[in-house]
């Protein structure tokens, strides 16, 4: 992964990351309307944030999709993988298409994933297969009430 | 909340990203042999229905500087779940919040709330602010600090009508 490091961030970068995680226009010229709000040309904002997701520091600019919403289905997941059989155990995991990420974590659940199946059913069977396939029991995590998301970059 | 297939052609087309360009919906529309006007009603009804929960950027924490990520596991008594679960989730520091299922005996935490910083100390820090404010309605908590991403892939969706 390219990482840019957070001082190379100026306040201009920050207060676009802050602004553009709010929203974006739907209008033939979006990125005009976003410059225009935060006092920029549109040319200045589409080569910061192209700068800002070519360096890394912006994974992904665009609409985000509710899976449940499209018949999909999200599930948390979380595992107690011995040591010994980590790495082989985090291969199997990934390797399953069902299996969106994926991270360690120091804890005695050392592995926590997210499974993300087109109907619920497909989560059991995910599950279930990562089960059979490892012989360690998969506890299952999924959202029961979701609270607003706010995330703000330090100014 | 119905989506039919050229709203599907549009997710599909989007998961990428849209393009860094005056007119975005215009090159989307260009690929997929529709109008800019159709594109962008279709993108503002998805966002009406919430099969679109937002358009914007998502920023990598890492790349920010903030490497220190903890997931804060809470348990809270359930009469008062909901009412706390929205403070937290509505802190500055904390990026996602749900209420989950205990896992009795191994897992007893319901809410979940991820904290972001720049070191593991900001992190504390921040995770004693959420404990003061669930005080006395919060019976034990824990944080996992994540050491390793394992995967990352985004939304995959299945092309076509359904």
């Amino acid at each position: 992964m390219k990482r840019k490091a957070a001082h190379e961030l100026d306040a201009t970068d920050r207060r676009i990351l802050n602004a553009l995680q709010e929203g974006f226009p739907l209008v033939p010229r979006p990125y005009a309307a976003a410059a225009a709000e935060l006092g920029l040309t549109e040319a200045a904002l589409i080569g910061r944030l192209k700068a800002m997701r070519e360096s890394g520091v912006i994974t992904r600019f665009g609409p985000f999709f509710d899976a449940a919403a499209l018949g999909g289905a999200f599930c948390l997941c979380a595992m107690a993988v011995p040591e010994e059989r980590f790495e082989a155990v985090a291969e199997a995991v990934n390797a399953r298409p069902e299996v969106a990420h994926n991270y360690a974590r120091a804890h005695q659940l050392n592995m926590w994933f997210v499974l993300a199946t087109e109907t619920p059913d497909g989560i059991e069977a995910a599950a279930s297969a990562i089960e059979a396939g490892t012989g360690i029991p998969v506890l299952r995590f999924p959202k029961l009430h979701e609270f607003f998301i706010g995330f703000r970059v330090a100014a | 909340m119905s989506i039919d297939a050229v709203d599907r052609r549009i997710i599909a087309a989007t998961q990428g990203g849209l393009a860094f360009e005056a007119a975005p919906y215009a090159v989307l529309a260009d690929r997929l042999g529709l109008s800019e006007a159709e594109v962008i009603d279709r993108l503002a009804s998805m966002q009406a229905r919430g099969v679109i929960r937002r358009i914007g950027v998502a920023p990598n924490h890492y790349a920010l500087g903030l490497t220190a990520n903890g997931m804060t596991v809470w348990d809270v008594d359930d009469a008062v779940a909901v009412v706390l679960g929205e403070k937290v989730g509505a802190l500055d520091d904390v990026s996602h919040a749900y209420l989950r299922p205990r896992n009795l005996p191994q897992w007893p935490y319901n809410l979940f709330a991820m904290v972001h910083g720049t070191t593991r100390a900001e992190v504390e820090e921040k995770r004693a602010r959420i404990a003061a404010l669930l005080g006395e309605a919060c019976r034990t908590h824990d944080v996992l600090y994540s050491t390793r991403i394992l995967k990352k892939t985004g939304l995959r969706l299945v092309e076509g009508d359904r």
